[in-house]
C-alpha cells in the first residue's frame, strides 16, 4: 500500500508535535509520510499545492486563515485531499461538522481515533454541499494562479469582477488577477457583496461612487450595444457600463 | 464593605452605610416618600413643585447630618445585634429630626409643625426605609446571592482545559520537565477555579494566579504571547473579588493573541488612585480573514464581561465600575474598585 501523504496544520507547536508523536506510533500499522506542517490556513494552502497531500489534519482557530475557510479552498483544488478537523471542544464547530458529515477529532487526541479517522479520510473527499453548511458566509479570499504560483486576493479588496473569454479577472485598486472561477458561481457565493452590472461584470456594491450617461457600446450582442449608463467607481478611473436589463436594480441600489 | 458576601448579607440586617449605593438609595427613597406625601395631600398640580421644595427643606438637612453620622458609626452598628442596630438607627434619626425642629424654630424658618408631628414623620420615614433595606437583603438573600456568585465564578472555557492538556501531551516526550511544571500549574489553577470563591482575595494572590495562567498559555503559544506587567506601587494586601483577572486575560488571549499572525502583547496595569484601585487589561485587535474574526470581541467576551459586572455588583453594589474602550486597534477593559485592605476589612 502506498504511504499516506499527510499535511499537519495547527498554529500551536505543541499540538503539531502531539500529532507527529501519535502518527509515528501508528507508523507500523498505517504507513504514512508527513509531507509538510503549516501554522495557518494560508501556509497550508501553499503546502497543498507543492505537496499534494492525501489527507489534511487541521485545527480550526488559526491566524490569517482559519480551518473552515481552508476547507473551502481545499474543495476547489484540482486534487481534493481528505480532511480531518482537529479541535478542542467547540460546540458550534462540532455541530457544523456533524451536519456536514465531516470527520473531526477532539483534543487531546487519542491514537485509536486518529487511526480510524485517517482510514476513513483516505477514501473520501470533500463535497461542495458539505462546504456550504460549514461556512455559509462564503470565502474571504479568492485564489489566483499566475505563472504557476498562487496568490490570494481578499474579497474585500475586489472592486469588480469581469468575465473575459475563459477566465474571470478580479480588479483591485492596484492590479488585476486571473481567477479560475465562473462569474455565475461567484455571483451566487457573493451576492451580498457584488451586484451584476451587465452580462460580463459584477461590481462591488461599496465601490460604486456614482453614474453618468455615456455612449459606450460594449458590442457583445443586442443587450450590450444599448448600454447607456456608466458606473463610476471609487479608486479606479475605469467606468463600468450597465446593461438596460440591470439598470433598474443598480439604480435602486445607488439611490438607497 | 465587608470582606465577604456572606458577612455582607447575613450578619448585618442593617445596610452598609459606608456604601455609596446605600446613600443613594436612602436619598432617593426618602425624597420619593416626600413627593408621595405632597401628591397625596395636594390635588393641584401647579402647586406641586413649590410644595416639594418646602418639604425638601425639611427632608434634606437631617439626611445630610444623619448619613455621615451613620457612616462614622457603621462598624459599631454592624457589631450590634440586628434589632439593637435598627433601634439605634431609629433613635439617631429621631434625635436628628428633633434637633432640626429646634434649630428651625429658632431660625428665620418658622416651624409649621409641632415637635411631635416632626418626630412622627421622622419615625415613619426611617421605619419605611429600614423595612425596605430588610426586604431588599431578603430578596438578595445570602443563599441566593451565594448560589449566584458560585455559578458566576465556575465558568472557564473548556477550550482552555483541552488545549492545555493537548499541549502538555505535545511536550511530554521531548521535555518531560516542562510537562511536569505545566501539570502542576494546571492543577493549582483548577484548585482555585473549583474552590467556592465567595471571599475577597488579596491582589497579590490574584496576580500570582494570573501569572500561572499565562505560563500555561505560553506553553501553547510560545513567543506569540507577550505580557507587559505595569504594576505601580500598590499595597499587595489590597482586596479584590476572586478570579477577576483570569477571565479577562483569557479573553485577551482568545481575541488578541490567538488570531494574530505576529507576536502580540497584552498589557496588564494595576495601580491606585486615591481611594480607588484601577486594573486595566489591554490587547491588540488583530485584523484577519475567516469566521473567527468577524465582528469585534464576540459573544464569549460579552458573557464574561456581564458575569464580572454582576459579581462586582454583588461584592460592591454601585461602588465598582467596569468599562470597555476599543480604539486604534486596541481593546481595553478597565475595572475600578474601592481600595480596601485586609486590616480594614
Amino acid at each position: 500500500m502506498k504511504p499516506l501523504r499527510i499535511l499537519i496544520v495547527d498554529d500551536e507547536a505543541p499540538a503539531r508535535a502531539r500529532l507527529r508523536d501519535l502518527l509515528s506510533d501508528l507508523a507500523a500499522s498505517l504507513p504514512h509520510e508527513i509531507v509538510a506542517e503549516a501554522a495557518d490556513g494560508m501556509a497550508a494552502l501553499e503546502a497543498c499545492e507543492t505537496h499534494a497531500p492525501d489527507v489534511v489534519l487541521t485545527d480550526i482557530r488559526m491566524p490569517r486563515m482559519d480551518g473552515l475557510e481552508l476547507a473551502q479552498h481545499l474543495g476547489r483544488l484540482p486534487r481534493v485531499p481528505g480532511l480531518i478537523f482537529v479541535t478542542a471542544f467547540d460546540r458550534y464547530a462540532v455541530k457544523a461538522f456533524e451536519l456536514a458529515a465531516l470527520d473531526y477529532l477532539l483534543k487531546p487526541i487519542r491514537a485509536v481515533r486518529l487511526a480510524a479517522a485517517l482510514e476513513k479520510a483516505r477514501h473520501s473527499s470533500l463535497r461542495s454541499e458539505q462546504l456550504q453548511i460549514l461556512a455559509p458566509q462564503g470565502r474571504s479570499v479568492l485564489r489566483s494562479t499566475e505563472r504557476g504560483r498562487s496568490l490570494l486576493v481578499p474579497v474585500a479588496d475586489i472592486l469588480f469582477l469581469r468575465a473575459e473569454q475563459k477566465y474571470v479577472t478580479a480588479h483591485t485598486r492596484e492590479r488585476e488577477y486571473l481567477l479560475e472561477e465562473s462569474l455565475n458561481q461567484l455571483e451566487q457565493e457573493f451576492g451580498e457583496i457584488f451586484v451584476r452590472a451587465h452580462r460580463n461584470c459584477l461590481v462591488a456594491r461599496k465601490a460604486i461612487a456614482g453614474y453618468e450617461r455615456g455612449q459606450h457600446a460594449i458590442g457583445d450582442g443586442e443587450e450590450g450595444s444599448e448600454a447607456q449608463w456608466l458606473l463610476l467607481l471609487h479608486d479606479v478611473s475605469e467606468k463600468i457600463p450597465v446593461s438596460r436589463r440591470q439598470w433598474p436594480t443598480v439604480k435602486a441600489l445607488i439611490k438607497a | 464593605m465587608s470582606p465577604s458576601i456572606r458577612h455582607n448579607l447575613i450578619a448585618t440586617a442593617l445596610p452598609d452605610f459606608r456604601n455609596l449605593g446605600v446613600w443613594l438609595r436612602v436619598l432617593l427613597g426618602v425624597n420619593l416618600l416626600g413627593l408621595l406625601w405632597v401628591v397625596a395631600r395636594n390635588g393641584d398640580w401647579h402647586l406641586l413643585p413649590g410644595e416639594f421644595v418646602d418639604i425638601a427643606l425639611w427632608l434634606e438637612p437631617p439626611l445630610f447630618v444623619l448619613l455621615p453620622l451613620l457612616h462614622l458609626l457603621s462598624t459599631r452598628l454592624a457589631e450590634l445585634p440586628p434589632r439593637l442596630g435598627k433601634l439605634t438607627v431609629m433613635c439617631l434619626a429621631l434625635l436628628v429630626a428633633g434637633a432640626q425642629h429646634l434649630a428651625f424654630s429658632f431660625s428665620f424658618l418658622i416651624a409649621e409643625t409641632s415637635l411631635a408631628r416632626a418626630l412622627f414623620w421622622a419615625a415613619l420615614t426611617t421605619g419605611v426605609m429600614l423595612v425596605y433595606f430588610a426586604l431588599r437583603s431578603a430578596l438578595y438573600s445570602p443563599a441566593l446571592a451565594e448560589a449566584r456568585l458560585l455559578a458566576l465564578t465556575a465558568r472557564i472555557r473548556p477550550h482552555f482545559l483541552y488545549n492545555s492538556l493537548n499541549a502538555v501531551l505535545g511536550v511530554m516526550r521531548r521535555d518531560p520537565r516542562r510537562a511536569e511544571t505545566a501539570l502542576e500549574e494546571l492543577s493549582d489553577l483548577f484548585r482555585v477555579l473549583m474552590k467556592e470563591n465567595r471571599e475577597l482575595v488579596q491582589l497579590s494572590d490574584e496576580i500570582g494566579l494570573a501569572r500561572q495562567y499565562l505560563e500555561l498559555e505560553k506553553l501553547r503559544l510560545g513567543e506569540r504571547l507577550r505580557i507587559d506587567w505595569q504594576i505601580d506601587a500598590c499595597p499587595p494586601d489590597t482586596l479584590m473579588p476572586p478570579l477577576m483577572l483570569q477571565p479577562l486575560l483569557e479573553n485577551a488571549v482568545y481575541y488578541g493573541i490567538e488570531p494574530s499572525e505576529m507576536p502580540a502583547t497584552i498589557t496588564v496595569s494595576v495601580g491606585t488612585q486615591g481611594k480607588r484601585v484601577r486594573i486595566a487589561i489591554a490587547n491588540p485587535t488583530p485584523a484577519g480573514t475567516g469566521a473567527i474574526h468577524v465582528g469585534t470581541q464576540g459573544r464569549g467576551n460579552q458573557m464574561a464581561l456581564a458575569n464580572i459586572r454582576e459579581r462586582l455588583m454583588l461584592f460592591y453594589d454601585l461602588e465598582a465600575d467596569l468599562s470597555v474602550l476599543e480604539r486604534d486597534g486596541s481593546y481595553t477593559v478597565t475595572v475600578d474598585l474601592p481600595l480596601r485592605r485586609r486590616d480594614q476589612a
